[in-house]
């Protein structure tokens, strides 16, 4: 009886809370399609100018395919070295591997600005030109610790013998790695590959100050958050962009579960 | 020892591309601010003179020790709101959700974290804003007749705004700890003939403190080195030490003292770090 | 008949895992068609020894050849060696016909004599009609199949076993023992098992190396193994033994005289003197539970000598009893006596004897074991 009465306690916080986090998200689609330009309350009528607008707006699309250039180069770099260091760090051991691993990892836990700022200080320095190429430097430092800590879940869960047998058997050991080990951690590289790519499109402060004059979207939506005028057509990106990461970690969390699938474990944990 | 020095090679080859990488793109720029700190700064170019004049002003100028406080307290504050709202959100999907249903729970958390920060945070300043939807509902209902202002454009505002960004943050290790407390632990407790409140004091929370230690310092770190929040909730009238090191380096063209602020900015953070993996470890070590 | 020839030789081998010493001289042959196992505790090195045989360890020094051939530099993959992993390594995302067919990659022949040879494969670990399953939704008797029908169809010289019952249950276990001696008779090659289970070593192998601490304590066959353990240390860890401390009398012409209390005077050849433990104090003298009978209730014996003795405990077993038994003479120590433990079938027509009778305990000179 109290067990029960202490669930609907904690059950009615945890709704409320998750309400909080939804909170600003729920407001996105109704500005998004709200004809008022003013994002306040009361709602004026419905609309999908915004999204007409968001549609013909061309720095907005070059700051699009700029992103997706950045997004994808990224998590590619991210996920490949993060592939080199996942597979070091679960299969061989070698003296300074915990010192390697935790510098490797350390963007984790250093504030943005930090990473950005002395990036920025020795390309002004050494008179690099800002581009794209050096956000997704950045980008692909940051995404690299999110990378190895998803690929060492799918890494370490694996038989260490699954490679051996196939060795075994008679296959070189690069032939085992791709006929066994790649296989089985496929689901691991796409998961990373993803969410690389997510952190990357939504990446502001290396985005900002490391590609020069090029627009990104997070950059694009800063430069227009100023301008009242322009707030409804970012309500309609931020709509979009919304619907465009939940797909994109639905399909992230599909693949996780049936690289579990296969290898006959349980669906535990989430995504981080 | 051959065997060995066959593995270690092998390993040293595969970590060879991603630690050189972090090091030419991570270590030589930290090294680099860490070497302009000492410098001087000249008009249009940098002295090339050992000086801990840098230090000395971050230390003693009235600005930056506001604004060095005001990024510890909203970073503190938000971190404590955080991990104690977070808190019984991870026990009640840990303890209470059932197992088949856990992962969908966890999805629910996490989708928020992943849309776009600029954006959640923006829509923030339309909900604590003067018109806006918090102050726009309750005038509209009657229950008061100004707008409320301590929600507006201030420190309050930063501490919500942060606290919302990085609750999955908090939610998360405290949910990973709490799952791996062995249940029949609790119920020895019980068994034993303590209460429910008593068990939760003396057994889980304990046992959860790991989880709760690693929240602390993954908000901690990205809360106090935060440049959006107070940029666009702020109007960049109330900078936190990251907006500040930003216009140093280069608004100001001052690069000895944005590096200075940053090398002190990265020493408090290493510092609170490591007093906390220290503190984790004394509870790792109980918990054996 | 000629003399079976050495498949497996190993001399003088030696493996540091940096300062640890985990192989310390090991000198074996093991020869062809024989099932040869590895038996010790955990660490013992065993599993270490089966792993530098397989090439997934370089050994520290010494020579391993297999089928007269040096294995210095020869990968496991190049060895005629192939092996079944504790955990059976199946690959959980082919099915089985594609994990038997796995080592078949690098095989000239065409897909259909391919297919032809897995059926066959399958079909002599009695996993006919499996090949299209998926891996990962066999049973744990059925993933063992799979990992020797996958070895197996490369027709290796030895096949190696790592601990491949210890993950199945009690009933399985057995089942697979008795299958496992039936396929190496069928296909006649050199078994090497690693195993920590006495019981398994013994039913299975045609020879036995027993390990301690990178060592062979002792290699022997299954009875001589049991019957005469060279040392205290294998006499402990194979079955159960009775130890009674003896005093030696004399050592003339290839006979140790011993006075046991409890038995009396003893004469005993040197086949059956073994040596001690360095840590045990003065000689002991050892025997199996099931060497000796309880007499009366009905029991009959050929065995020359008698003691006296009380029935201390009983320990009815159903198809066996055992017997604590307090023998007259022996002393007591700190208050307690020494016992000795007596096995005794339950045949028909002979009763189980209570706890505190008298009764008398018939042995044969020839049982005993001299630690010394």
């Amino acid at each position: 009886m109290s067990n029960h009465s202490k669930g609907r306690g904690l059950q009615a916080y945890a709704v409320l809370y998750l309400l909080f986090l939804y909170a600003p998200i729920l407001l996105l689609p109704i500005f998004a399609f709200n004809s008022g330009t003013i994002i306040a309350f009361p709602l004026q009528g419905f609309t999908t100018e915004w999204f007409a607008q968001m549609w013909g707006n061309a720095t907005l699309r070059r700051a699009l395919t700029n992103s997706l250039t950045i997004a994808v180069s990224a998590s590619v770099l991210a996920t490949c070295l993060g592939v080199f260091a996942t597979r070091a760090s679960t299969r061989f051991s070698f003296p300074g591997r915990g010192g390697m691993m935790g510098f490797i990892m350390l963007p984790m836990v250093l504030p943005e600005i930090i990473v950005a700022m002395s990036l920025l200080v020795v390309l002004l320095g050494m008179g690099v030109q800002l581009s794209l190429l050096t956000v997704i430097l950045g980008h692909a430092l940051i995404c690299m610790p999110y990378a190895i800590a998803i690929l060492s879940t799918a890494f370490s869960s694996l038989d260490r013998s699954l490679e051996e047998a196939a060795f075994d058997l008679g296959e070189t050991k690069w032939g085992a790695f791709r006929l066994i080990t790649l296989p089985l951690v496929m689901p691991g590289i796409i998961s990373s590959l993803l969410i690389s790519f997510t952190i990357s499109l939504d990446e502001f402060i290396i985005a900002f100050f490391l590609a020069g004059n090029e627009p990104t979207l997070p950059t694009y939506i800063f430069s227009q958050l100023r301008f009242p005028r322009s707030i409804p057509v970012i309500m309609a990106l931020g709509t979009v962009l919304v619907i465009l990461s939940v797909v994109l970690l639905a399909i992230g969390e599909y693949f996780r579960r049936r690289g579990n699938a296969r290898i006959g474990g349980a669906p535990t944990g989430g995504l981080l | 020892m051959a065997r060995f020095d066959a593995e270690a090679r092998a390993g040293l080859s595969l970590i060879a591309p991603p630690f050189l990488y972090a090091l030419v793109i991570l270590a030589a720029p930290l090294l680099t601010i860490l070497a302009y700190s000492f410098l001087t700064d000249g008009y249009l170019e940098i002295i090339r003179d050992f000086t801990w004049d840098n230090y000395v002003q971050v230390m003693t100028d009235p600005i930056v020790r506001v604004v060095m406080t005001r990024s510890l307290i909203v970073a503190m504050v938000v971190t404590a709101v955080t991990v104690v709202l977070a808190f019984p959100v991870a026990y009640y999907v840990s303890f209470v959700v059932r197992p088949e249903r856990k992962s969908l729970w966890l999805f629910l958390i996490t989708i928020p974290f992943w849309t776009s920060y600029l954006i959640r945070v923006f829509l923030w300043k339309v909900i604590l804003g003067y018109n806006g939807v918090v102050n726009s509902s309750l005038t509209g209902l009657g229950i008061i007749d100004e707008p409320l202002t301590f929600i507006l454009y201030n420190v309050n505002s930063i501490v919500i705004t942060l606290a919302h960004a990085y609750a999955p943050f908090a939610i998360l290790p405290i949910f990973v700890t709490l799952e791996k407390i062995d249940r029949s632990l609790l119920e020895a407790g019980r068994d034993l003939g303590e209460s429910r409140a008593m068990t939760f004091w003396r057994v889980t929370l304990p046992l959860a403190m790991p989880g709760v230690l690693a929240a602390v310092l993954i908000v901690f770190i990205p809360t106090i080195g935060d440049y959006v929040t107070p940029e666009v909730i702020g109007g960049g009238k109330i900078p936190m030490i990251a907006n500040m090191i930003q216009v140093q380096m280069l608004a100001l063209d001052n690069r000895p003292l944005g590096s200075a602020l940053a090398v002190t900015a990265m020493l408090i953070v290493a510092v609170i770090s490591v007093t906390f993996l220290f503190l984790n470890r004394r509870f790792l070590k109980v918990r054996q | 008949m000629t003399k079976p020839k050495a498949m497996i030789e190993c001399r003088d081998v030696h493996k540091y895992y940096g300062d640890y010493h985990a192989l310390r001289g090991i000198d074996l042959t093991i020869k062809g068609g024989e099932f040869f196992s590895l038996l010790g505790p955990s660490g013992c090195g065993k599993t270490t020894l089966l792993r530098t045989i397989a090439g997934f360890e370089d050994i520290s020094s010494g020579v391993v050849l297999i089928d007269d051939r040096e294995m210095g530099d020869v990968p496991a993959n190049k060895r005629p060696t192939n092996m079944v992993f504790q955990s059976y390594a199946i690959f959980p995302h082919l099915t089985v016909a594609e994990n038997v067919a796995f080592g078949l990659r690098r095989d000239p022949r065409g897909k259909a004599e391919k297919a032809a040879a897995v059926d066959e494969a399958l079909a002599m670990v009695g996993l006919k009609g499996y090949g299209a399953r998926s891996a990962h939704a066999l049973s744990g008797g059925q993933r063992q199949r799979v990992a020797l029908a996958r070895a197996l169809i490369l027709k290796p010289k030895v096949l190696l076993l790592d601990e491949p019952l210890s993950a199945l249950d009690r009933k399985m276990r057995e089942q697979m023992q008795v299958e496992l001696i039936k396929l190496q008779r069928q296909v006649g090659i050199t078994f090497v098992l690693v195993t920590h289970d006495q019981e398994e070593a013994l039913v299975m192998s045609d020879r036995i190396a027993v390990m301690f601490e990178g060592e062979i304590a002792q290699l022997d066959g299954p009875e001589a193994l049991y019957a005469r353990p060279a040392t205290r240390r294998v006499a402990d860890f194979i079955g159960v033994m009775n130890f009674l401390p003896a005093h030696i009398v004399a050592d003339i012409g290839g006979i140790v005289t011993v006075d046991v209390p409890g038995l009396g005077q003893v004469q005993l050849p040197h086949s059956q003197v073994s040596r001690a433990n360095e840590d045990d104090e003065g000689a002991m003298i050892g025997f199996r539970p099931e060497t000796m009978t309880l007499v009366g209730a009905g029991a009959t014996h050929n065995q020359p000598r008698e003691t006296n003795a009380t029935i201390d405990e009983v320990v009815y077993y159903g198809d066996m009893t055992y017997y604590d038994l307090r023998l007259d003479g022996v002393a007591r120590t700190d208050g307690k006596s020494r016992t000795v433990r007596i096995s005794m079938r339950n045949v028909f027509g002979r009763d189980v004897q209570e706890v505190g009778t008298r009764t008398r305990l018939a042995w044969s000179p020839g049982s005993l074991v001299l630690f010394r």
